[in-house]
């Protein structure tokens, strides 16, 4: 398992930074090597003989699943990569802007030989600071790659006033509250903010956002507040708005977090299946880390629409709670019904 | 005198092991001489016993696929290059594709050869000409038609076959999903392609009827004919399942063989040139020869979980000896005693 070759997903829409933040990559000193797997062959200027040149082909695959694609070049080329495995010691694939990230995330879970020799380190969405918020209202493409990332790179943001960052920043976390985000200019993030994060097994996920996962008994903010005390703001405005974040429902796209105690597998595996078969096309990723009863283990699991992949990890701390919790981001997604499903599951 | 026979008949005092070096893509004998397509790059000739010539065919990148004629190996890189390998250690560029991956290779009897990169098929026939067509996704597998100047390329929802030297368009063998490697049977009737799925797909030819051949637990990546055209033999199971073609209507309603059953996946067939025996590699490095008349089973080698699985076999032409090659990059030669 650990001597899996870890991919990093890059997406990000047009003009984002996407490819200043691969160019860093591939320049900076860091004792690594990478793989680099790309769409737009030749913007990177940058002499390297692991880069390589893809053409995004998303297949659907014969199992009856109507949301089941893959990208059929990532399986051909790292299955090419993996002859040369000693020459690098990570992947990084390039998405193209207007890409799905749902496909190559797939991948990962559907093709065993893909599976067996790598796996999904992160989904890295970079931002533009100052074009998102107009690109979640007009491309599609735009607010799934915000509601896939582990990580997001909110980018370009001396383009910005403070005020208009807490905007976009508002508009993300409507869509994606447990990414960990960072804001940079010139996409000049700590690369180990980016690479190894780890961030599909799951460790940290759901603890990064405590606050957001002691809601717990549901949503009770205002619908987009954001408007009320809003005014006008020249660049020396520095009066305080109202204080906090703004906090935003996206009308399409939402998360719905569940905390609760110990789970019965009887119960609950059917209902995850029963879930993901029939929501599946809405629910663009979900996760979640169960305590099953009498189980000294946790049981960690991570979906990408129908897809699910979850298996007993690590045993439970002495001091820790035995606490389950799920994430579910998706579009249109029925949070009560969700909801009172998880919580019928109960041990 | 009642010891128990052996359950296996050992052939291992007659392998001479050989340190390859790297990941094994190709095994070929070209003339006498047993060769080695490697990941890293070379094309190792074995020229005796623990002496071999190495040979930079792809300097500075790496070998992705490759194919031999039994004269000369063809060896296809991700530095975009396509080198002709002959066994006295010469090396001719024979296609250049500026950097894509050559991802597909094949040669045909009369000299001819065609690659892939990304969408791009590139067919070189025997005075060197060259002719290319855009593929509707990117090939996987290439393979002549045993006689005429005509290929057959395997993409996502089925196979093409595609006549060089002419501007009609293809003639399209449709199957929906994704075709990995392509073979075409000795008698020119059957085209079966391996798929994601974990399956095959065959067509019979002129009428384009189709065969499905599943259950398998992974993907078949070798194929192998037999010497009569009867059998196609392939990996992918915990057994080389073998499938039998001979009559007209090639296997369906009939099931196929399985030969070598190990708990263990087959990860590449070879069967003998002459005789219907098969060479079957796994993935924990065993190799069998089983013999199909009588499921005879002979051991080769014993698996080494370190040196890999088998990724390469190739027979010499007379079917005396067996080279093999493993991903962690160990290799040899299997002399049958007289």
């Amino acid at each position: 398992m650990s001597d899996k070759i870890p991919v990093t997903v890059l997406t990000g829409y047009l003009g984002a930074g996407k490819t200043t933040l691969l160019n860093r990559i591939l320049t900076e000193q860091h004792g690594k090597k990478y793989a680099v797997i790309v769409n737009e062959f030749g913007e990177i200027g940058i002499d390297n003989d692991l880069v390589v040149g893809a053409d995004e082909e998303v297949f659907e695959m014969n199992n009856g699943c109507i949301c089941c694609t893959v990208r059929g070049d990532l399986i051909r080329i790292i299955e090419g990569l993996m002859k040369r495995r000693g020459k690098f010691d990570a992947i990084i694939v390039e998405t193209t802007g207007l890409a799905d990230p749902a496909p190559v995330a797939q991948t990962f879970f559907v093709d065993q030989d893909v599976s067996d020799k790598a796996r999904l380190d992160a989904v890295v969405t970079v931002a533009d600071a100052k074009w998102l918020t107009e690109r979640l209202k007009d491309a599609p493409e735009a607010k799934n790659q915000i509601a896939f990332a582990d990580v997001i790179i909110l980018n370009k943001t001396d383009l910005v006033s403070a005020e208009e960052l807490a905007e976009v920043e508002a508009r993300i976390r409507a869509i994606n509250p447990y990414a960990v985000l960072h804001k940079t200019q010139r996409a000049a993030v700590p690369l180990d903010a980016v690479l190894g994060r780890n961030a599909f097994d799951l460790d940290r996920i759901l603890e990064i956002e405590p606050a957001f996962l002691e809601e717990g008994d549901g949503h009770h903010h205002d619908h987009d507040h954001g408007h009320a005390h809003d005014h006008e703001c020249g660049p020396g405005c520095d009066h305080d708005h109202g204080g906090g974040l703004k906090h935003y429902h996206d009308e399409h796209m939402q998360s719905v977090s569940i905390k609760l105690g110990e789970v019965d597998p009887e119960k609950f595996m059917p209902w995850i299946n029963d879930l993901t078969q029939r929501e599946g096309p809405k629910i663009l990723r979900s996760k979640g880390i169960l305590a099953f009863k009498n189980e000294p283990k946790r049981f960690v699991f991570q979906g990408v629409h129908m897809i699910l992949d979850g298996d007993l990890q690590r045993d439970w701390k002495a001091n820790e709670e035995r606490q389950s919790r799920l994430v579910f981001i998706g579009r249109d997604l029925d949070g009560d019904m969700i909801r009172a499903g998880a919580l019928a599951c109960a041990a | 005198m009642s010891s128990a026979p052996p359950t296996i008949t050992s052939l291992t005092q007659f392998v001479v092991e050989h340190a390859a070096g790297d990941h094994v893509v190709g095994a070929a004998y070209l003339k006498q001489t047993p060769a080695l397509a490697l990941a890293d790059g070379g094309v190792l000739l074995i020229q005796g016993e623990g002496a071999a010539q190495r040979v930079e065919a792809h300097p500075n990148a790496g070998i992705l696929t490759a194919a031999s004629d039994g004269a000369a190996f063809v060896t296809g890189g991700d530095d975009g290059r396509v080198v002709r390998t002959t066994p006295d250690g010469k090396t001719e560029l024979v296609g250049d594709e500026k950097g894509r991956w050559i991802d597909a290779l094949a040669l045909s009897p009369s000299g001819a050869m065609a690659w892939s990169a990304n969408k791009t098929v590139t067919a070189r026939d025997d005075k060197g000409r060259l002719k290319t067509w855009t593929a509707p996704s990117t090939p996987q597998g290439l393979c002549f038609a045993p006689k005429g100047y005509r290929l057959a390329v395997s993409h996502y929802n089925g196979v093409s076959l595609w006549f060089p030297n002419t501007e009609a368009a293809p003639d399209r063998l449709e199957w929906k999903g994704s075709h990995l490697d392509v073979t075409w049977s000795a008698d020119g009737r059957f085209v079966v392609s391996s798929m994601q799925e974990n399956s095959l797909h065959g067509w019979r030819l002129p009428e384009k009827a189709d065969m499905r051949m599943t259950g398998y637990p992974s993907k078949t990546r070798s194929l192998s004919w037999s010497h009569d055209g009867n059998w196609l033999a392939t990996s992918g199971a915990d057994a080389a399942i073998v499938w039998p073609f001979s009559s007209k209507e090639g296997p369906m309603g009939k099931p196929p063989r399985e030969c070598g059953v190990r708990p263990a996946k087959v990860s590449r067939v070879a069967f003998h040139p002459g005789a219907l025996v098969l060479a079957i590699g796994y993935e924990d490095g065993f190799i069998l020869l089983v013999r199909l008349n009588d499921a005879a089973e002979l051991l080769v080698r014993k698996g080494d979980p370190d040196n890999g699985a088998v990724t390469a076999l190739a027979w010499d032409r007379r079917g005396t000896r067996l080279l093999f090659g493993t991903d962690g990059g160990a290799a040899g030669v299997l002399t049958l005693p007289a």
